[in-house]
């Protein structure tokens, strides 16, 4: 298996190539798409299909490694391979004020390059079947094509602000791609899409500042943006202080917290989830790729990156958030209507439990990294199944309007419901691995490192989860069971073009086994999925050793959590065992219980769902209208940017142009006085002299009166004077 | 008679000749007195060659003169065609376009 092992010469350029190769794609798309034969579908898909088989070629040799115990963690740098950039060759090479830009692979970038490759081919081939007739169809494969360069680069990013660059293209990316009908003025909808890029872009962009100012911060004191040294720096800063984390350290808790904030923006956490519901405007496959592949998992994966660098203080309001907004998405994506509407809360709802895992720091931060890449195969095959459906109903969205579509759709029907068991935490379907470590992480920090976060989120997430299921099987029951319940979209129902159901069984099998497989094991024996095994250093007894995150942070020394050097590994490893039996009872019993919920309420119909919203009365309405957030965000911030622009207005035209009116009058008087000066002194010296020379001119011109004889006159006259000069002289 | 006697000659005839040049009103007076000029330089070089010198040279001079002053009448005659032609009149006073 030598081929597998990770050879630093060549695999470096192979990760090299995987960004660039979309990369090109969109360049030569952007300029030549639309003289292409079918306007170039074919050539950006077939590129990304290369792309995702070399990716997977890469993973591939993350898992080997893994498989043999080994360690995985590859940095450019480390072998010479690096690129200069805002390079100062006057300056040594080492400076803080170079940057060196690198390839930084490890398991967690793996897992994430895995769900790019993979989601990112299966959209574009959905798109070729999604996107007919479309009259800007190569703008956009031009456009998600560069949407996963982003990705791409940000994943294999070794430093920070490469990370951070790259995830501003992704706003705009997500701008451009969210608001792609808004150019198309047949597009019933194209002014919900500018609504909805404008508020995507203007929402991300807050978190995003936030993110910039943490940046600066750890900058500003560790000089350095590589992931690497700032992990190292962070721990050498702690471990040197005798307060750790306080006194002077304290800065880094409120530099955690600006990059939570970042996560916050990015991946719609509380409160700035408002963007993401809006954000199903643009077609089904930028949702897949918003939701599943890039975008909102980047703030996770950012969350992953950074973990060492949380303070316990910061750690605690990542768990808070993350646990709220879980449970919070849940509870409205209950009340939704629209088939992509739901899958936009559940997003946000699954994006709060890997928030919430990474705080409870340790397992955790395993877990949240997990459910990342789980989610990330599973909602991309939901977002494409609700696009299959939607595609099938003639652009109908309205779950009320669907119903027993199962017969004339069956191949997404078993897709959807795979992803769908995978979502609601089934065993052996890939989302009940993740969610129940996530569990069971939360179990274990209750145990280890309590604090008021983390008991909210041991009770929040399975709640949350619980309604995962419920929702996620109202979902299914209501589009696909029962009967028609609009006969025009029953008469249009039909399977999707090829491209579509390939794409969609793609992701299926991916939700059905990215969870469990263990590697070289027996499947039901093993303690712990293949995740574990890359995380975690494998025991002699077949657990893994819980108490060091190694394989993620090498060589450094956690001390945000739990995973302290020098914790008791068998004291750890009973706790876990504990949570471990606990998370999973929960998890199964709340996963049914929500399953049972949705059969009794929307497939057998013996409780009408009228009746329950009735009773709940302003609770359901509340919910319905999703808090008010919205209309919340709309009366304070929007209203009050309003006011507040209204009033920098009024700031700007009395006080600013008062000002500036003012030193236009003093110049102007100062010019008057300077005009008066000109006039009469300058103006005068010159006409002065002119009307000296008028006056001469005008006594010789008399000598001239153009007669020869008084020409000869005088000069006979001269000669005879000279003559006479001259006798006399002589 | 010395030298003083053929001065006196040449000198009244050049005053002659320059009073008719500035004061007559008929330009063909003018080139008269041109002439009368002329000759005052010639008596003076003649009698100046026959008193001092011992050659030729003043005598020749004259000649040369001679021959110039009728080169310069025939270019001075067509001269003053042309201003009557032009100006329809002989008077020096009335022809004064230098002023402009």
């Amino acid at each position: 298996m030598e081929f597998l092992e990770f050879d630093p010469t060549s695999d470096f350029k192979i990760l090299l190539a995987i960004p660039l190769i979309p990369l090109v794609g969109y360049v030569i798309q952007i300029f030549f798409g639309r003289f292409l034969p079918r306007k170039g579908d074919w050539l950006l898909t077939g590129g990304l299909f290369v792309t995702m088989c070399l990716i997977l070629y890469m993973v591939a040799k993350a898992i080997y490694a893994a498989y043999e115990g080994e360690p995985f963690f590859h940095e450019s740098v480390d072998h010479g391979i690096s690129w200069a950039w805002f390079f100062q060759s006057a300056l040594p090479a080492d400076s803080s004020l170079n940057l060196n830009a690198g390839i930084l692979f490890d398991p967690i970038g793996a897992g994430m390059l895995a769900v790019v490759g993979v989601v990112s081919f299966c959209v574009h081939l959905f798109s070729i079947g999604y996107m007919k007739g479309d009259r800007r169809y190569h703008i956009f494969f031009a456009n998600i094509s560069l949407f996963t360069t982003a990705m791409l680069i940000l994943v294999l990013s070794d430093n920070i602000l490469f990370l951070f660059i790259f995830w501003e293209v992704m706003g705009l990316m997500s701008y451009l791609l969210i608001g792609h009908f808004s150019h198309d003025p047949d597009h019933p909808r194209q002014l919900f899409a500018t609504k909805a890029c404008k508020k995507a872009f203007m929402t991300t962009r807050i978190g995003d500042v936030l993110l910039l100012i943490g940046i600066i911060l750890f900058y500003n004191h560790f000089h350095t943006f590589n992931f690497t040294e700032l992990w190292a720096a962070t721990t050498e800063a702690v471990k040197s202080n005798p307060e750790g984390w306080g006194g002077e350290n304290s800065w880094m808790t409120w530099a955690g917290l600006c990059i939570l904030g970042g996560t916050i923006g990015k991946s719609a956490q509380f409160p700035l989830h408002i963007w993401l519901p809006d954000a199903m405007e643009g077609p089904t496959g930028v949702s897949a790729m918003i939701h599943a592949a890039t975008m909102v998992s980047a703030g996770v994966f950012l969350l992953g990156r950074c973990y060492p660098l949380f303070s316990p203080d910061a750690l605690v309001y990542v768990t808070a958030f993350g646990a709220f907004t879980a449970i919070f998405a849940a509870t409205i994506g209950m009340t939704v209507y629209d088939i992509k509407g739901v899958l936009a809360y559940s997003t946000i709802s699954q994006l709060g439990f890997m928030v919430a895992a990474v705080g409870c720091g340790g397992l955790g931060v395993v877990a949240g990294m997990f459910h990342m890449v789980t989610h990330g195969f599973f909602k991309g095959g939901l977002f494409l199944c609700s696009g299959a459906v939607i595609h099938g109903c003639h652009h109908e969205q309205d779950m009320r309007k669907m119903g027993g579509l199962w017969r004339k759709m069956p191949i997404t029907f078993v897709c959807m419901t795979i992803c769908t068991l995978a979502i609601a935490g089934i065993p052996l379907f890939a989302g009940f691995y993740s969610k129940d470590k996530i569990i069971q992480a939360a179990m274990m920090a209750g145990e280890m490192t309590p604090s008021w976060a983390v008991t909210f989120a041991s009770w929040a997430l399975p709640a949350a989860a619980a309604i995962t299921a419920f929702y996620m099987f109202r979902l299914i029951f209501m589009t696909f069971a029962g009967k028609t319940r609009d006969h025009h979209v029953e008469e249009h129902a039909q399977e999707p073009p090829w491209t579509i159901t390939t794409s969609i069984s793609i992701l299926a099998v991916a939700a059905l086994f990215s969870g469990h497989f263990y590697l070289g094991g027996d499947l039901l024996a093993s303690h712990g999925t293949w995740f574990d095994q890359v995380a975690f250093e494998q025991l002699a007894d077949g657990h893994s050793n819980y108490t060091s995150l190694a394989a993620f942070y090498p060589g450094i020394e956690l001390q945000s959590s739990y995973v302290m050097a020098g914790a008791d590994v068998a004291h750890v490893g009973e706790v876990a065992h504990h949570a471990h039996g606990s998370a999973l009872t929960t998890s199964l019993i709340v996963a049914m219980a929500g399953i049972l919920l949705a059969a009794i309420i929307y497939l057998w119909r013996l409780i009408d769902p009228a009746k329950i919203t009735g009773a709940l009365g302003p609770v359901y309405r509340t919910v319905y209208h999703k808090y008010y957030i919205d209309e919340f965000a709309e009366a304070t911030f929007i209203k009050g940017s309003v006011a507040m622009s209204k009033l920098l207005k009024w700031f700007d035209e009395n006080i600013i142009d008062g000002l500036v009116n003012l030193v236009g009058r003093v110049n102007k008087t100062a010019g008057f006085f300077a005009a008066w000066f000109d006039k009469t002194f300058v103006d005068g010296a010159v006409n002065g002299a002119a009307a000296l020379s008028q006056a001469f001119g005008a006594a010789f011109r008399t000598l001239q009166t153009g007669r020869i004889q008084q020409y000869a006159s005088f000069a006979i006259g001269g000669a005879l004077i000279a003559a006479v000069w001259l006798i006399l002289s002589s | 008679m010395g030298l003083d006697a053929y001065i006196a000659v040449s000198a009244a005839l050049f005053v002659i000749g320059v009073v008719a040049i500035v004061a007559r009103r008929n330009i063909l007076y003018v080139l008269f007195g041109i002439e009368m000029i002329l000759n005052a330089a010639n008596i003076n070089f003649v009698a100046f060659n026959r008193f001092n010198g011992d050659g030729l040279e003043g005598r020749m001079f004259a000649i040369f003169v001679i021959i110039l002053a009728a080169a310069e009448a025939a270019v001075a005659l067509a001269i003053v065609l042309n201003v009557y032609h032009l100006f329809s009149t002989t008077k020096p006073g009335d022809v004064d376009l230098l002023r402009e």
